[in-house]
């Protein structure tokens, strides 16, 4: 089998399915006072205090939540509810148009159902946000904007976004950055400081931790309201009895992948290369969608002119090759992505496009199956859709 | 793979005989929510997840194949236009014919499969030959006549040995949810049922005289010819009963007029049917007239005829009269068999002249 769809969930780390086990095999409730509760909480609070190390923010800053999606969804409508309540006609939110549906939708539902105001910032042929296009949807209406959104490193055609610079520009108007970085730490370094962001977005089990458990940083001053009330466990932002077991092997997780995270971008960009280039032998006319420097090290977005992604999908599977559409499905039916859509490509070509992500498990081997199923598989696709 | 119990012990079947089965659920309703929902249809989500939870059960891979718009195209607009013509289309025919043995199959073949399986009733074994299915109740050959030759030899159809008694409690062995699922029958597209309904938002009203056909005098008033089907009885709404206060029922429609013809139950009686575009599996195209036996609409009686082929028509003179034959249906010519009766070849009710 050749899993190369990492960026949907990649294999957890031996030492987070360890730190999983011997938390499992332990009772306390890390709001209980008892001895049990105490041991609980001081794996909790080792585990905020590994994370915070490794991504630059405060302990304080890390907030459990149970995904990325609900990270993303904390931050977006939290920060929009809280700021858009605190001064009046303040109600614009500012996304980017490749924002991943945890994102895309949470703004989509302020606008439909909030009333929010909303711009979305168009990005170029590679996906990437212009700086300048967040500058002039700031010019002088700072001060109606409740929070800015672009996402560290584009989910499907792997493209990184100029967050920094995003940041500052947000900084400058007096408004919140939020950026999703699920796919981006353990790939690229990743620093909540020194990215001037006021929040920002991760998941377990897109590196190396269990599936289930993600983190909001959320900058200490940065109001936000919460989604899900309760016990107040997170700082009052997030309430819910924290999953132990999940929170400590997501720390040791996030510790090893941000440890080994520059070794594994220059091991994993090099196999992807390897990977675009045999590709591109094999299928002369294969597009490589996305920047080809600037982008995750395991992604490569390809469109296949003339085939279905559904159908060369299906007929690598049947090859024990494992990738993905990157698109949303509607009923399991495909629908052209929102992304490729956004990078100026046409219906076809992003009808057309597979996602193949590395990861830590990824070999050489992986590779030569996938350039060896494909040309087989691309000629019976052209002729499936030719048929239709 | 519908999310119905049939399909999916179709494919279980076909796995056990050593095939490489892909699961197929096919998206047919350019909006999922517009099409009938609950447990009697075939394109709702919750099909579309029975579908895949039979195939995860049976252990193959799973699709959805997106042919919502040549569904609409081929199936439901031809579905109106047929309406529109004053024929009664037979749609699970036509998606047969246009859809499953044809966009699917030329699909799957590109992709490199060799057949496509399906749930219907009916044997199709070694010998080529399409026969009725053991349980004759269920027996659906009459809606898979129309596939020629070439669609045939690609097709499997695994459950003809077996009742739906038999197939249900072989899901029920095998595990399969779908066992109890209760049978889908009137026509997937229209959600409430109502094809009157259907048709009316789609063709708009067409207000016209319903007239009797012995005298041409006008007995009542329609919206739309199309509202009607040869053989009704039902929902005429005729100002006066017919002076031998005997039922009256609808002849013929026709939309030049835009009439609608009614008389007594005598005169629907047909003896002689002629039906276009024959298509020949049972065996080579009769060179001169065959005694056979013919079936007129979809689990309606059967009746011995003579058939022959005539300016490329298919004629049926029939040994004993048949009502509610209506244009646009098949006209399926079956010899009798212990082994199941075979379909000899099909073609489409023409407008009775
Ligand atoms: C960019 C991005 N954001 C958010 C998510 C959602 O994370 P989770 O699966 O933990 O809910 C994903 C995962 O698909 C992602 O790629």
């Amino acid at each position: 089998m050749a899993y190369m769809d990492h960026a949907a969930t990649t294999p957890m780390l031996s030492e987070a399915i360890e730190a999983y086990v011997a938390a499992a095999r332990d009772v306390g409730n890390a709001s209980s006072l008892h001895a049990p509760g105490r041991r609980a909480r001081r794996t909790v609070e080792e585990s905020r205090e590994r994370i915070a190390a490794a991504l630059g923010a405060r302990p304080s800053e890390v907030i459990f939540t149970g995904s990325g999606t609900e990270s993303d969804n904390l931050a977006v409508k939290g920060i929009h509810w809280a700021r858009r309540d605190r001064a009046a006609g303040r109600n614009r939110v500012i996304a980017s148009a490749v924002e991943h549906h945890a994102v895309l939708d949470s703004v989509r539902w302020l606008e439909e159902h909030e009333g929010a105001d909303v711009t979305w910032l168009e990005v170029d042929a590679q996906g990437r946000v212009p700086v300048e296009a967040l500058r002039s949807a700031l010019d002088g209406a700072g001060d109606q904007v409740t929070v800015v959104t672009a996402m560290w490193a584009n989910n499907e055609v792997g493209t990184l976004q100029p967050v920094a610079a995003l940041a500052a520009l947000a900084a400058e108007a007096g408004v919140p950055y939020h950026t999703d970085a699920v796919q981006a730490v353990g790939q690229v370094p990743v620093d909540f400081a020194a990215s001037g962001a006021a929040a920002l977005s991760i998941s377990g089990h897109k590196l190396g931790g269990p599936t289930g458990v993600g983190a909001l940083l959320l900058g200490r001053d940065v109001p936000c309201t919460p989604l899900l009330h309760g016990g107040g466990q997170e700082r009052d932002v997030r309430s819910g009895t924290l999953d132990v077991p999940a929170i400590a092997a997501f720390a040791i997780a996030v510790e090893a992948a941000v440890k080994t995270q520059e070794e594994t971008a220059g091991r994993l960009s090099a196999l992807r290369d390897d990977l675009v280039s045999r590709v591109r032998q094999a299928v002369p006319d294969v597009v490589y969608n996305g920047d080809p420097a600037d982008r995750l090290p395991g992604n490569a977005h390809l469109s296949f002119p003339g085939c279905e992604g559904d159908a060369l999908l299906l007929l690598l599977d049947a090859q024990d090759i494992a990738c993905s559409t990157g698109s949303a499905c509607s009923a399991g039916v495909a629908q052209p992505s929102h992304v490729l859509l956004a990078m100026g490509a046409d219906d076809d070509r992003a009808r057309s496009s597979l996602r193949f992500t590395l990861g830590h498990t990824s070999t050489g081997a992986d590779v030569d199956a996938l350039v060896a199923a494909l040309p087989g598989a691309v000629e019976r696709a052209r002729r499936a859709a030719q048929r239709s | 793979m519908s999310g119905g119990v049939d399909s999916a012990v179709a494919a279980a079947r076909a796995a056990d005989a050593g095939h490489d089965v892909t699961g197929v659920h096919l998206a047919l309703a350019r909006n999922p929510q517009t099409y009938r929902s609950g447990a009697r249809g075939c394109c709702t989500l919750e099909d579309a997840r029975d579908a895949r939870r039979a195939a995860d059960v049976i252990g193959i891979p799973f699709y959805v194949w997106d042919l919502a718009d040549r569904f609409h195209e081929d199936v439901v607009d031809d579905f109106v236009a047929e309406y529109a013509a004053g024929r009664t289309p037979n749609p699970c025919l036509r998606c047969n014919e246009k859809i499953k043995f044809a966009a699917v199959l030329d699909r799957a073949v590109a992709l490199g499969f060799d057949a496509v399986v399906t749930g219907h009733h009916a044997r199709l074994g070694a010998d080529g030959l399409l026969r009725r299915s053991v349980d004759l109740a269920k027996d659906q050959s009459y809606v898979l006549a129309v596939l020629r030759r070439d669609q045939l030899d690609r097709s499997i159809f695994p459950l003809g040995d077996s009742t739906k008694a038999q197939v249900r409690a072989e899901a029920a062995e095998r595990g399969l949810a779908v066992a109890e699922k209760p049978d889908s029958h009137d026509i997937c597209f229209i959600a409430d049922g109502d094809t009157r309904r259907f048709l009316a938002e789609r063709l708009g009203e067409a207000p016209g005289d319903i007239v009797d056909a012995r005298t041409g005098a006008v007995l009542g008033a329609h919206s739309g010819a199309y509202a009607y089907t040869v053989g009704q009885r039902r929902g005429l709404a005729l100002r006066e009963p017919a002076p031998d206060g005997r039922p009256r029922y609808v002849l013929s429609i026709t939309p030049v007029s835009n009439t609608v013809t009614v008389g007594s139950a005598e005169m629907l009686d047909v003896s002689e049917v002629a039906a276009d575009r024959p298509v020949w599996t049972g065996g080579p195209e009769p060179d001169g007239p065959i005694e056979c036996e013919v079936q007129l609409r979809a689990h309606g009686e059967v009746v011995p005829a003579t058939v022959e082929v005539a300016g490329g028509r298919m004629l049926a003179s029939l040994r004993r009269p048949a009502r509610g034959v209506a244009a646009g249906q098949a006209l399926v010519a079956y010899r009798p068999d212990p082994a199941g009766d075979v379909v000899l070849g099909s073609a489409t009710i023409g407008t009775r002249d």
